[in-house]
Parts: C-alpha cells; structure tokens; sequence
C-alpha cells in the first residue's frame, strides 16, 4: 500500500461542478479528502453522490472546477492561453496511477480466472513478470480471504464473493486511494457482511476510502467523515455521530427517519409489529 | 462412366486448385477479419466522422456483389500504375468483402459487453489497446464464433469468384478438367467433396473451441 501522510491531501473537488443537458446533477462540490481517511457519501437516489464519485475517478468529465489527484490536476490540461483541454489518455492514466475503483456490478472479466483477473494489470501494466504477479495476487485474495477461489472462473462465485475478488483486483495496483461506487447494492442480503468486513479491514488498515453507500450501520461504524448530498449539493458533512445523532437541516433529519423507518423491524410504541 | 485412370491423372490439377483456394481465402479472411476488427472499432468510435467512415464501408463492400468487387480492383490496379499478379487483387477482393462482414458481426459482440467492465479495465491502468485485445475481442470473439464460422465457409465457397481474374482455384480447376475430359459429373463432385472436407474440418475445430469456451464459463 502507498503510503501516505495522514495531513496530506490524496485527493481533492475544487468548485466541481456537472450538468447533463440542461440538468444540473452536481453544483459547486469542495471536498478534500486526507491520506488515511474514509469518507462515506450518502443522500437518497438522484442526489448526485454516484455522479460524484464518477467525477472523481473522470469516468465522468466534470464541468466546470478542478479535482486534484495528488496534487495532479485529473482529466484535463492546462493550455498556453489559460483554457482547459481534454488530456490525452496517456495523460489521464496516469494521473489515476494511484487510484482503485469497485463498482456495484463488480466489473470482473469473466472470461478469466479470478487469479488472472487479478494478475492482468499486474503483468500488463506495471510490468510484472508472471510468477512475481501471481505471487501477489494470491496475497491480496488471501487478505479478502479468497485463496482457494484463484483458479475458478467468476461466473462460479457468489456476488459477495466476486466483489471480494473485486477488491482485490483493485488493491494488487497499490492504490493511494479506493472509490467505492454501492459497491453492496448488487447484493443479496446475506451476502453483504461479508464485502463490508473487507472494506472495514481496509480502513483499519489506514486506506484512504471514498464509498457511495446506502449501508448507514457501516458509515456510522467506519467513516471518519459522513458527506449527506442533496440535489447536487453538498447540504452536511462532519463525523458519523454528529452527523447521524443531531442532523441539522430538515433534509437529512427526513431521509435518515425515512432509512430508519425502512429498515424497522419492531415499532417502539408497543403496537403490533413491522407494519 | 467412371474412368478412374483419369480422375487420378487430374488429381494433381484438382489439388492444386484447392490449394489456391485455401490459402488465398485464408489471406483474405487474416487481412479481412483485421480489416473488420478496424471498421467494427470506426462503427464504435465516439466520434461521428469516424462513426460514419466505418457505415460508409460496410454498406459499399457489404452492398456491392464480390464478383462486380474483383472484376473493379483486377481492372483499377493497372491504371492507377500498380503492376500487381493476379493473386494480389484476388485478396484484396477478398478481405475488403468479409471485412464488412466480419465488423458487423463483431459489432454485435462488442455492444453486449457492459460498459462497467471496460471503466473497470481503465481505471486499472489498461490502455485502449490493450482492452481491444485482452478484454473486448476474446469476449466478442467468443460470443460471435457460430456467426463468425457462417462467414468463414461463405467466403471459402464465394472463393470460386476469383477464377475471373484469372486464378485456377478448385472450381475453375475442376472445370477446365471437366471440359478437357467430358467428365463433368466425376470432376464437379470431386471438387465439390473436396469444398465439403475444408468447410468440416473448419466446423469440427470450430465446435471443440465453443465447447472449450462453455467448459470456461460454465
């Protein structure tokens, strides 16, 4: 893992804005994320948070603003005249260098072995030699506790358990930094402790995470830094207890009795069970 | 009826005309299936001009009949100063025609992979082409191989096309004998078992890699 100073910026949203047509998804988002730090967006669906994340990894160009990765402006260039220019993608790459993403629908290869999706960027992009790439994939799958799954093909796994492989995937570049886009949204019920425990190993373990999320339980117990997006709009952000215990805008206060209501199972005013 | 002393002593002529059969269609699928893999990537492209390039060719070398294709090139050569044989255009007939063919057919297998797969394989550090090769083509590769193999053995048997420019392959072979020996029966069902024999072999290889591929995803 890269390390990285906990005061140093590993990636930052300057200003950011995006718009899709005539619609506004995103207005004036200023987020600094620190080494070590994990910060996880919430806020109900169309609120941006999955735009945002996009952005942040230029799967999306943004707009209007600057996202810093490492100091490195992402996505576009600087020209002689002060305008903005697309970067090649040579460019882009390697801004990202340092950047893992995990999707929702997990994204594996599926026709590669789990090891050798593992492998893949190993070899073609850092320029591994076979046995030295395989030996460090077979220690990632470990950490997620995947070993005896290297030489399966994905289609063979669980949900939870490709997501895992994932992780991995991800993990094995060495990132500085890990976007995670609901990466339990695609899951069935059961299956989702299981990624959440991985995630929250990585984060003891001082990665510095972004998750779009629905998992309110895992925000609260991980975060350092809960960011609830409304419209587009950054509307709160602080640590998970302030931010969960004592909403301050009528927004938040509305959708978290809303998460509460939903995931209820006995009503507290001792009438008749889950209505 | 049959004379089987000269149906050996044309063997030789028959042969040799399915050797040119078989290697220039095999020239002609190489170049073309590169060709298709291009203007399947031009019908994908981002940009509109190149989106509209690659439509361009496949409605001009899919719309116009390959014999009309052969005939142009074999006849345009010369009088653009390129003094080339005969096989030359004969390939270049060839591979211009099924690469339309082939980038349609690949089109369909790369619009059915999902896009996640491909954000996944550039934020790992992959370049474009390396996703063309390692994660795009073996998935469309595999999706397409039936539709793909259908072409295949079209082009082999529409291969009997560039006898017009003057290459003796198996069904010019087959008629020059015919006509020398009035054994047209003998000499047209040799040529056409011999025809049969590539494209089954072709299929059989074919099968065993899709079971292959089935035995992977399973």
């Amino acid at each position: 893992m890269t390390q990285t100073s906990q005061q140093q910026v590993v990636l930052e949203a300057r200003g950011m804005s995006k718009q899709f047509g005539d619609h506004r998804v995103l207005e004036d988002i200023n987020l600094a994320v620190k080494g070590s730090e994990v910060v996880c967006l919430i806020g109900p669906s169309g609120s941006g948070k999955s735009t945002l994340l996009r952005c942040l990894a230029f799967l999306e160009a943004y707009d209007d603003g600057d996202v810093f990765v490492e100091g490195e402006l992402l996505g576009y260039d600087r020209g002689a005249n002060g305008r903005r220019l697309r970067s090649r993608p040579a460019r882009l790459r390697e801004v990202r260098r340092d950047m893992g993403m995990v999707f929702q629908q997990f994204n594996l290869w599926p026709h590669m072995s789990v090891i050798d999706n593992v492998m893949e960027a190993l070899v073609r992009v850092r320029g591994m030699k076979r046995d030295e790439a395989r030996r460090l994939a077979l220690e990632v799958l470990d950490k997620v506790g995947l070993p005896e799954k290297a030489d399966v093909w994905p289609s063979r796994l669980s949900g939870g358990q490709q997501q895992r492989v994932a992780i991995a995937r991800s993990l094995a570049m060495s990132p500085a930094i890990m976007l995670f886009d609901e990466p339990t949204s695609a899951l069935d019920p059961e299956l989702v402790g299981e990624v959440l425990q991985v995630m929250k190993q990585l984060a003891e373990e001082g990665m510095t995470m972004v998750i779009v999320t629905h998992e309110m339980g895992f925000a609260a117990q991980a975060a350092d830094r809960v960011i609830f997006l409304d419209q587009g709009h950054i509307l709160e952000q602080g640590v998970p207890k302030q931010l969960f215990r004592a909403p301050r805008t009528e927004r938040l206060a509305q959708f978290l009795q809303n998460y509460l209501q939903r995931n209820e199972i006995f009503r507290d005013d001792g009438k008749e069970g889950y209505r | 009826m049959f004379d089987l002393a000269i149906l050996q002593q044309g063997l030789p002529l028959l042969i040799a005309g399915l050797w040119n059969t078989v290697w220039l269609s095999a020239l002609g699928l190489i170049l073309g299936f590169m060709l298709g893999v291009i203007v399947c990537s031009l019908r994908l492209s981002g940009r509109l001009a190149l989106r509209r390039l690659g439509g361009a060719y496949v409605s001009i070398f899919r719309g116009i009949p390959l014999l009309i294709q052969l005939l142009f090139i074999y006849y345009l050569l010369p009088r653009i100063g390129i003094e080339a044989p005969a096989w030359v255009a004969a390939t270049a007939g060839l591979a211009l025609c099924c690469g339309a063919y082939f980038a349609e057919i690949l089109r369909g297998g790369f619009i059915t992979l999902p896009e996640g797969q491909i954000e996944a394989s550039r934020l790992l550090g992959l370049n474009e082409w390396q996703i063309l090769v390692r994660i795009r083509m073996p998935q469309a590769l595999r999706s397409t191989l039936p539709a793909l193999l259908n072409e295949v053995i079209l082009l082999i048997k529409a291969s009997s096309l560039i006898s017009v420019v003057g290459i003796a392959e198996l069904t010019r072979s087959a008629q020059n004998l015919a006509a020398s020996t009035f054994m047209q029966l003998q000499f047209y069902m040799a040529a056409a078992a011999l025809y049969c024999v590539v494209n089954m072999t072709l299929a059989v290889l074919a099968g065993r890699m899709e079971k292959r591929f089935e035995e992977a995803r399973a």
